[in-house]
C-alpha cells in the first residue's frame, strides 16, 4: 500500500451542545489506469471516517466495520486517539451505520491499489470486478484482514491528527500565542509558559468553523502513545454479562419467530408439500415458500435455491412444525454426486490438465527435472468446510408502508441493505440496517441470503419476524470452504538442493498468490484448473490460504526430508532474499526451542505463510502414543508491520490457531445423494477445552506495511501439526482431517 | 401452568411443557443472555444453573423443572454494581472475541468453582469440554478460571443449592 497519493478532504462541522464534527473524505489522488474508467467525477468523495468531541470532552470515533470478535473498534480508536492526543479514558466509538456516508471506501483502495489482497467477498476473480463493486455498492465490508490497515492508517489516524491540528490553532488564536507553542496531550491544550491549558472541548465550537488542514502530519512510530498499547476492549463488559446485543436478542412488541429449509441438494426447488400436520400445530401462523434470491450482490453468480419457512409464536413452535412439514424436494441433475465423484473429478482434471491456467512460471522446468538426481511425487487433498459460527445465523425484520427495517449481524452491511433492498423491490433509501454484535462471521455472515429471508417473511405475514436458522440448515446450507485437490512434484539436486517446484490444484478462489511459494527455486510452474462443482462456495477464514498453506508447507517438508535435510533449516536456507521471512521463521524456531532434542514418541513441526499483508510461523509440538494425538503447544510469531493492540493481535491469533486445528483434527463437509451429510457439533465438531494445545504468540514489529490479524493465524496450523506428526511417526499426513487416518484426535 | 424461580424471581408461564427451557427463558421472560448455539447439547452456549447445577437448558423441558431454582447469566452477578469474580476474570484476561460462547462459559465455571474452589487443570477440562469457543479462546478461559479461584468469595451456585433444598 501507499502507491497512491491521498486527497484527503476533511471537513468540519458543529454538533449539538456546540461539540465539533470531522469527517474525513478520501477521493482517488494518483488514479491507477482501472481505477479511472470506473470513478469518473473528479469531485467524488466518500466519507468514511467521523469523530465527535462533545461539551464533555468525550471523543466519539465512528468506525466503519463490523465487530464479529475481533476488537476491531478498539484498535481502530487507539488509533484515532493516538493521533489526537487524546485521554483514552475519554475515547469512545460506535459502528457507523449503514448508510452510504460511511462507505468504507479505503478497504477497497487500499486493496485495489496494493494489488494484491481481493476477499472473496469483494470479488470472485482477479478482474477487476472490484473496482465495480467498489464504486456501484459502496463497500462497508469487514474481511480481508482490512480493517486496521486501511481504514485505520488512511482514515483513523488522518482523522485524529486533523482534528488535533485544528484545536491546537484555535486556542493559539484564543490565548494570543503563537500556534507551535501549544501543546495537546491527553485532551488538554496547554502553553507552558503560561501555564495556561484548558480541555479540548473548549475550542470545539472554534474549531468547528474552521476550514480543517489537508494533509496533517502524522506521528512516527516512536512517537505513539496508545498505538502498540494493551488496552482494555470497551465491548467486553457487555460479553460477560449477558447484555451485549447480538441479532438473536432482538425483541420487539408483536413479533413472531421463523425457521427456514432449503433443499439438501441446494439447488432443488419445492415439487410438492404437505403442510396438513403442521399447521395444525399449537402457536403455527403460516408456512411460507420463499423464492429463489440473489444472495450478495458484491459478487455476481451465486444464488440460493428457494427455502421453506414456518412462521409461529415461537422459536420451538416454528421448529417443530418444519420437523413436521413433509416435503418433497425436486430431483436435481446433482443427486448422485459424492464426495468420492468430487475428488475423483478433480482427479481427472488435474490429469488431463485441460484449460490449466498459470499463477506462476519461472525457469525451465523440464530441464530441472530431467536433471533431477531425485524427483518427489505427492498429492494432497481437502475437504469442504463449514463455517459454523457460534451464532446460528439469524435476523429480524419488520416491514411496513414500502419501509424495512433489519437487525442482524453481518459482515457487509451495506452489502445487505442493498440485497434486502433490491429483493422486495424496495429503494435502498427505505431499507434500515441495524448491524449488531456479531456471534462470529469467519466470511459467511458475507452471504445475504439469511437477510433477504427475513425481510421477505416479514413482508409476507405483516408482523415483526426474527428468523431462527437451526444449527442443521447452517451447516447443510453454508457457502463452504473449497474442496481442494493439489499435485506436487519437486525436483532436487545431488546435494538435495530443491532445482524444480511442479504444482497444479483443482480450484481456486483468492487471493491469487496463495499458492506461491517463498523459497528460492530454479525453476517452477504452479497453476489450477476449474473443476468446479454444485457445492456453494464462500471465503473461509483466510480464504485459499487456508488449504494452499497446509499444501505448499507440508510438500516443502517433504522436499526437505528427501534432501535429508532439517525442515527449519532447509527453508531458512531457500529464504535469504525475503528477511522479513526469515526473522519470522528464525523467531519461531528459537522461541520453540527447534534445536532441543524431544522424547520419543513426540515430535515438532513448522510452517511459515503470508497471508492478508502479515507473516506468521507456527511450531508445534505433539505427542503420539499407540496412535492417540495430543497436540501440546503452539509457538507462533507474527509479523503484521505494527502491532497497533498487541494483546488484540495474540487475541486474534490465538483464535485463528484454535478455528484452524479445528478443521485440521475433524473439520469435514462430506457430499452423498449431492447433499451435506453433517449436521451439528456432534458430527461435525470443533476443538474443545481438553484438546487445546497451550498458544504462545510473538509479535515482530518490523514497521513495514500494516497487515491484518484475524486470519494470517489460521493458514499454518495445518502443515505445522502435519509436519510434527511426522516428526514424531514417520507418517506423512496429506489429506484432511487427521481424525480420518490412522491416529486417534 | 408452569411455575419456576429464575434468578430469584417466581415466574408463572404459561407454555407448552415440552418448549425447552431456553426458549422460556429467551422468548417469554426476555432474559436474552442465554443463548442458542445448537440446540442438542453440544455447544454448552445455552448452560444455565438448575439448583446450582450447570445444565444445558436446550434440552431441558420447562416441564422438567417445574419449581426449581434457575440461574442465568443475568444472575451471575451479586448485586448490580458488582461483578460476579469470574465475570471479573473475563475482564482482566480480556477473554471474550465475539462474545458469543461466553454467558454459558461462565455459568459452567461458576458451576465448577462452586463445587471446587481450586480446580486442577483436568477438573478445567472435564467441567469446561461441555462448552464451544468457536472464536477458541480457551487458554483465556483456563487462565481467568485459575484466576477467579485465587479470589472467589461469593458464588450464586450455592445460594441455589440453598434454596433448592428448602424448597425440596
Ligand atoms: S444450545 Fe444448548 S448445548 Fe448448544
Ligand atoms: S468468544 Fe466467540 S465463540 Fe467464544
Amino acid at each position: 500500500m501507499g502507491k497512491w497519493t491521498r486527497r484527503g478532504f476533511i471537513s468540519a462541522g458543529v454538533i449539538a451542545g456546540g461539540g465539533l464534527i470531522v469527517g474525513v473524505a478520501i477521493r482517488p489522488g494518483n488514479r491507477a489506469s482501472e481505477l479511472s474508467k470506473h470513478v469518473t467525477d473528479d469531485d467524488e468523495t466518500l466519507l468514511h471516517t467521523w469523530v465527535k468531541l462533545d461539551s464533555n470532552n468525550v471523543v466519539t470515533a465512528i468506525v466503519p466495520h463490523s465487530e464479529m470478535g475481533q476488537g476491531v473498534g478498539t484498535a481502530l480508536a487507539q488509533m484515532l486517539a493516538d493521533e489526537l492526543d487524546a485521554d483514552w479514558s475519554l475515547v469512545k466509538f460506535e459502528e457507523a451505520p449503514a448508510i452510504s456516508e460511511f462507505a468504507n471506501y479505503p478497504m477497497a483502495k487500499g486493496m485495489l491499489l496494493a494489488g494484491a489482497d481481493l476477499p472473496d467477498f469483494v470479488v470472485p476473480t482477479v478482474d477487476g470486478v472490484l473496482i465495480l463493486s467498489a464504486q456501484a455498492l459502496d463497500l462497508q465490508i469487514t474481511g480481508g484482514s482490512a480493517s486496521v490497515r486501511a481504514t485505520g492508517h488512511y482514515g483513523m489516524r488522518v482523522a485524529g491528527a486533523a482534528v488535533k491540528e485544528m484545536l491546537r490553532i484555535a486556542a493559539a488564536q484564543a490565548w494570543h500565542v503563537p500556534v507551535d507553542q501549544v501543546v495537546a496531550r491527553d485532551s488538554q491544550l496547554i502553553h507552558e509558559e503560561t501555564g495556561r491549558s484548558e480541555p479540548y472541548s473548549a475550542f470545539a465550537a472554534a474549531a468547528a468553523k474552521m476550514t480543517p488542514p489537508a494533509s496533517p502530519a502524522l506521528k512516527r512510530p516512536d512517537e505513539f502513545k496508545i498505538m502498540g498499547r494493551d488496552v482494555q476492549r470497551h465491548d467486553l463488559p457487555s460479553k460477560v454479562d449477558g447484555t451485549a446485543i447480538f441479532a438473536l436478542d432482538v425483541r420487539m412488541p408483536n413479533m413472531l419467530y421463523a425457521t427456514v429449509r432449503r433443499a439438501p441438494t441446494f439447488s432443488g426447488g419445492v415439487e410438492n408439500i404437505d403442510d396438513t400436520v403442521t399447521r395444525s400445530i399449537e402457536g403455527v401462523v403460516d408456512v411460507v415458500q420463499l423464492p429463489p434470491a440473489e444472495v450478495n450482490a458484491l459478487v455476481g453468480g451465486f444464488s440460493s435455491a428457494e427455502s421453506v419457512a414456518v412462521v409461529a409464536e415461537g422459536y420451538w413452535q416454528a421448529k417443530k412444525g418444519m420437523d413436521a412439514l413433509n416435503i418433497q424436494w425436486r430431483a436435481t441433475e446433482n443427486d448422485a454426486v459424492s464426495s468420492d465423484t468430487i475428488f475423483a473429478q478433480f482427479e481427472r482434471d488435474i490429469s488431463a490438465g485441460v484449460d490449466r491456467q498459470s499463477d506462476a512460471s519461472e525457469g525451465d522446468l523440464n530441464a530441472s527435472m530431467t536433471n533431477a538426481a531425485k524427483v518427489i511425487d505427492a498429492d494432497y487433498r481437502v475437504p469442504f468446510l463449514a463455517h459454523t459460527c457460534m451464532e446460528p445465523l439469524n435476523a429480524t425484520a419488520v416491514v411496513e408502508d414500502g419501509y424495512c427495517e433489519i437487525w442482524i449481524g453481518c459482515q457487509s452491511p451495506l452489502g445487505f441493505r442493498q440485497a434486502v433492498a433490491d429483493s422486495l423491490g424496495f429503494e435502498v433509501e427505505n431499507v434500515t440496517l441495524n448491524n449488531c454484535f456479531m456471534g462470529g462471521g469467519f466470511g459467511r455472515k458475507s452471504r445475504a441470503d439469511y437477510a433477504i429471508q427475513a425481510a421477505q417473511l416479514a413482508a409476507k405475514v405483516g408482523r415483526p419476524v426474527q428468523l431462527i436458522w437451526s444449527r442443521e440448515e447452517d451447516v447443510r446450507q453454508d457457502f463452504y470452504r473449497p474442496a481442494v485437490q493439489s499435485r506436487f512434484r519437486g525436483a532436487l539436486d545431488e546435494v538435495g538442493n530443491l532445482t524444480a517446484w511442479e504444482n497444479t490444484y483443482a480450484g481456486k478462489m483468492e487471493p491469487a498468490e496463495a499458492p506461491l511459494i517463498p523459497y528460492t527455486v530454479a525453476a517452477k510452474e504452479i497453476g489450477y484448473v476449474a473443476s468446479p462443482t454444485h457445492v456453494p462456495l464462500g471465503a473461509w477464514r483466510s480464504v485459499d490460504h487456508s488449504q494452499h498453506g497446509f499444501f505448499t508447507e507440508s510438500f516443502i517438508d517433504e522436499v526437505a526430508v528427501a534432501a535429508g535435510q532439517d525442515s527449519y533449516e532447509y527453508r531458512a536456507a531457500r529464504l535469504k532474499h525475503l528477511p522479513r521471512q526469515l526473522a519470522v521463521l528464525r523467531k519461531a524456531a528459537t522461541e520453540a526451542q527447534w534445536d532441543i532434542p524431544l522424547a520419543p514418541g513426540r515430535g515438532r513441526g513448522i510452517a511459515l505463510q503470508e497471508c492478508f499483508g502479515s507473516i506468521v510461523a507456527e511450531v508445534v509440538e505433539v505427542t503420539v502414543n499407540d496412535d492417540n494425538l495430543s497436540v501440546d503447544r503452539v509457538v507462533a510469531v507474527i509479523d503484521a508491520g505494527y502491532a497497533v493492540s498487541p494483546d488484540g493481535m495474540k487475541a486474534q491469533i490465538e483464535s485463528g490457531i484454535i478455528y484452524g486445528l479445528s478443521a485440521a483434527l475433524y473439520g469435514e463437509i462430506t457430499i452423498q445423494d449431492g447433499a451435506v451429510v453433517q449436521s451439528n457439533f456432534h458430527d461435525y465438531p470443533s476443538v474443545r477445552m481438553s484438546k487445546a494445545p497451550a498458544i504462545e504468540t510473538h509479535i515482530i514489529n518490523s514497521g513495514e506495511a500494516m497487515g491484518g490479524a484475524g486470519e494470517p493465524g489460521t493458514p499454518p496450523i495445518a502443515p505445522a501439526l502435519a509436519n510434527a506428526i511426522f516428526n514424531a511417526t514417520g507418517k506423512r499426513i496429506r489429506q484432511l482431517p487427521i481424525k480420518n487416518s490412522v491416529l486417534n484426535v | 401452568m408452569t411455575l419456576i424461580t429464575v434468578n430469584g424471581t417466581e415466574q408463572k408461564l404459561q407454555v407448552d411443557p415440552a418448549t425447552p427451557l431456553l426458549w422460556v427463558l429467551r422468548e417469554q421472560l426476555e432474559l436474552t443472555g442465554t443463548k442458542f448455539g445448537c440446540g442438542i447439547a453440544q455447544c454448552g452456549a445455552c448452560t444455565v444453573h438448575i439448583n446450582g447445577v450447570a445444565m444445558r437448558s436446550c434440552v431441558t423441558p420447562v416441564s422438567a423443572v417445574a419449581g426449581q431454582n434457575i440461574s442465568t447469566i443475568e444472575g451471575l452477578a451479586p448485586s448490580p454494581d458488582e461483578l460476579h469474580p469470574l465475570q471479573q476474570a473475563w475482564i482482566d484476561e480480556q477473554v471474550p472475541q465475539c462474545g458469543y460462547c461466553q454467558s454459558g462459559q461462565l455459568m459452567s465455571a461458576a458451576a465448577l468453582l462452586a463445587k471446587n474452589p481450586s480446580p486442577s487443570d483436568g477438573d478445567i477440562d472435564d467441567a469446561m469440554s461441555g462448552n464451544i469457543c468457536r472464536c477458541g479462546m480457551y487458554s483465556r478461559i483456563r487462565k481467568a478460571i485459575k484466576l477467579a479461584a485465587g479470589v472467589q468469595q461469593f458464588d450464586p451456585a450455592l445460594v441455589d443449592v440453598g434454596q433448592g433444598l428448602t424448597n425440596g
